[in-house]
């Protein structure tokens, strides 16, 4: 059983409306450059030109950010859930 | 986009510059920088004059021109215009010149700030043809959705963490509204928030509503501007959750000079948090430019956001206008709030506590100057977490409906009183 990713609506052009896309990586990185050569061009929407992920986008492994795991080194396992989500004002 | 934006011209990427119609929409698709509202400045330089703000009703809208609604608005006409008041008291017990309250704890229908963005987010969600609004929310902002949507007749969905102080969440409640607690934190419910709003097609206030709702902040420092006889203050003190409310406060300095409704003035703007929850502070006291992630432990629960969205643009501005950045233990927390309360007569929520008690700290240390001046910014009610100060504030002495027991009870008072 793959990884499954849910692509946040600002990227769902990339992935012709896809809301849920399976990859097979055995990290966070590894799932990005998966994406990439599916959908080119969604990397350069995730990371900066240093390959960080932006600072404005948070991305979650099973609901944990990855900033408390370990970042893109975070390793994955077949039924993993990956969220990409935009940051969101306070309340 | 639509023909009539009133004074708005667009949306346009922080980020990247990139621009986007008016629509319910918050984030840039290509680099997830976050939208903010574009204004025909020199069309309002021309109706936005002190004479016409002075000639407006006393509410927040008397600065219309500078909140993104298209027409009039229609939803929390009455919100806004909260006293400002002179702290002589606090003042002399802070140790500093001059010192002003902006007391948003009775900001009207729900007694915190929120109800500031919440009438622009409504009033705009209302244009865009929604009738059923939502919000996540560490309890003030789902008071206020539940309220301004029951008074304008709109279906209200609220999210909330399950661990937040009880009346907070009867202050939900009452209005009627769906009210949906998140067995996590706020960053939790606001993860959850962010993918509710990718599918359901609601106006999530401070999701796809975020550029419209986050600039109804800035009537608290346009109308701090006014009070102060059209004056941009010295210094300014103002709480952090997400950041975004200190970001807007300076943008509505920058605007009230730019119009020329206040004379250029250096201004220092500082940012204040508990230090259960602090990654803002911590990142500006290390010299960061950006912030590192934190799990909240806090009694200051509306400030529990442990990834702050506007972080990053908090420490910009306090960087750019010299400010510093605190955070303040429970302990000093309570101490702020019981200060604020018997030096003034406010009681604030624990958010205005960890606005006190880092003031406190910043004359104490000379970042502010004890010659100078400043404001608080007193953001919610303290009638709205009395789970933080209950057991902390003494209790009240019981006795018969006799006058001698009262006059027993005041000698022994005397006599406590002369031991101590």
């Amino acid at each position: 059983m793959p990884v499954k990713v849910r692509i946040p609506t600002p990227l769902r052009k990339l992935t012709h409306d896809e809301e849920i896309v399976h990859v097979s990586a055995s990290t966070v990185g590894g799932a990005i450059a998966e994406l990439q050569s599916r959908y080119p061009g969604i990397k350069e929407r995730l990371t900066d030109e240093a390959g960080s992920v932006r600072r404005f986008v948070n991305v979650y492994v099973n609901e944990e950010d990855i900033r408390f795991l370990q970042n893109q080194e975070t390793a994955l396992k077949d039924g993993d859930e990956i969220s990409i989500i935009p940051a969101i004002a306070g309340g | 986009m639509e023909k009539h934006a009133g004074y708005m011209k667009g949306l346009k990427c922080r980020e990247c510059g990139r621009e986007y119609p008016l629509t319910a929409n918050h984030v840039c698709e290509f680099d997830f920088g976050p939208l903010e509202v574009v204004y025909d400045y020199e069309r309002i330089k021309q109706s936005l004059t002190r004479a016409a703000i002075q000639s407006r009703p006393g509410t927040m809208w008397r600065f219309r021109e500078l909140l993104p609604v298209a027409g009039d608005p229609t939803v929390g006409l009455e919100v806004g215009g909260t006293p400002l008041i002179k702290a002589d008291r606090l003042a002399r017990r802070l140790g500093i010149r001059e010192l002003w309250i902006k007391n948003d704890a009775v900001n009207y229908p729900t007694l915190s700030f929120k109800d500031r963005v919440v009438s622009v987010a409504l009033s705009r969600a209302r244009e865009l043809g929604f009738t059923t609004v939502a919000c996540a929310s560490t309890g003030n902002l789902a008071n206020s959705v539940a309220a301004n949507a029951a008074a304008a007749g709109l279906t209200a969905y609220v999210f909330i963490p399950s661990d937040l102080e009880q009346s907070k969440v009867v202050n939900s409640l009452i209005y009627g509204g769906n009210v949906v607690a998140i067995k996590g934190h706020y960053d939790e419910v606001n993860r959850l928030c962010a993918e509710i709003a990718g599918k359901y097609p609601w106006a999530f206030v401070n999701v796809n509503m975020r550029p419209y709702y986050a600039e109804g902040s800035k009537s608290m420092g346009l109308e701090i501007v006014e009070q102060l006889g059209w004056r941009v203050p010295r210094n300014t003190v103002v709480c952090m959750a997400s950041g975004s409310l200190l970001t807007k406060i300076h943008k509505s300095y920058q605007e009230a000079m730019k119009l020329g409704l206040a004379p250029e003035t250096k201004h220092r703007i500082h940012g204040a948090q508990a230090t259960g929850c602090s990654p803002i502070s911590t990142a500006q006291k290390a010299g960061l430019e950006f912030f590192k992630p934190v799990k909240p432990n806090t009694i200051a629960k509306s400030l529990a956001i442990g990834t702050p969205a506007d972080g990053f643009y908090a420490l910009k501005v306090m960087k750019e206008t010299g400010g510093v950045a605190e955070d303040v233990s429970d302990e000093q927390i309570r101490e702020g709030i019981k200060l604020l309360a018997e030096c003034e007569g406010i009681f604030a929520e624990t958010a205005g506590g960890v606005t006190v008690g880092v003031a406190r700290k910043l004359i104490a240390s000379g970042a502010i100057p004890s010659d100078d001046s400043a404001v608080l910014c007193i953001t919610g009610n303290g009638l709205k977490t009395l789970d933080a100060v209950i057991g902390h504030s003494g209790r009240a002495r019981e006795i018969k409906p006799s006058l001698r027991e009262f006059e027993a009870l005041l000698e022994a008072e005397a006599r406590t009183a002369a031991h101590a």
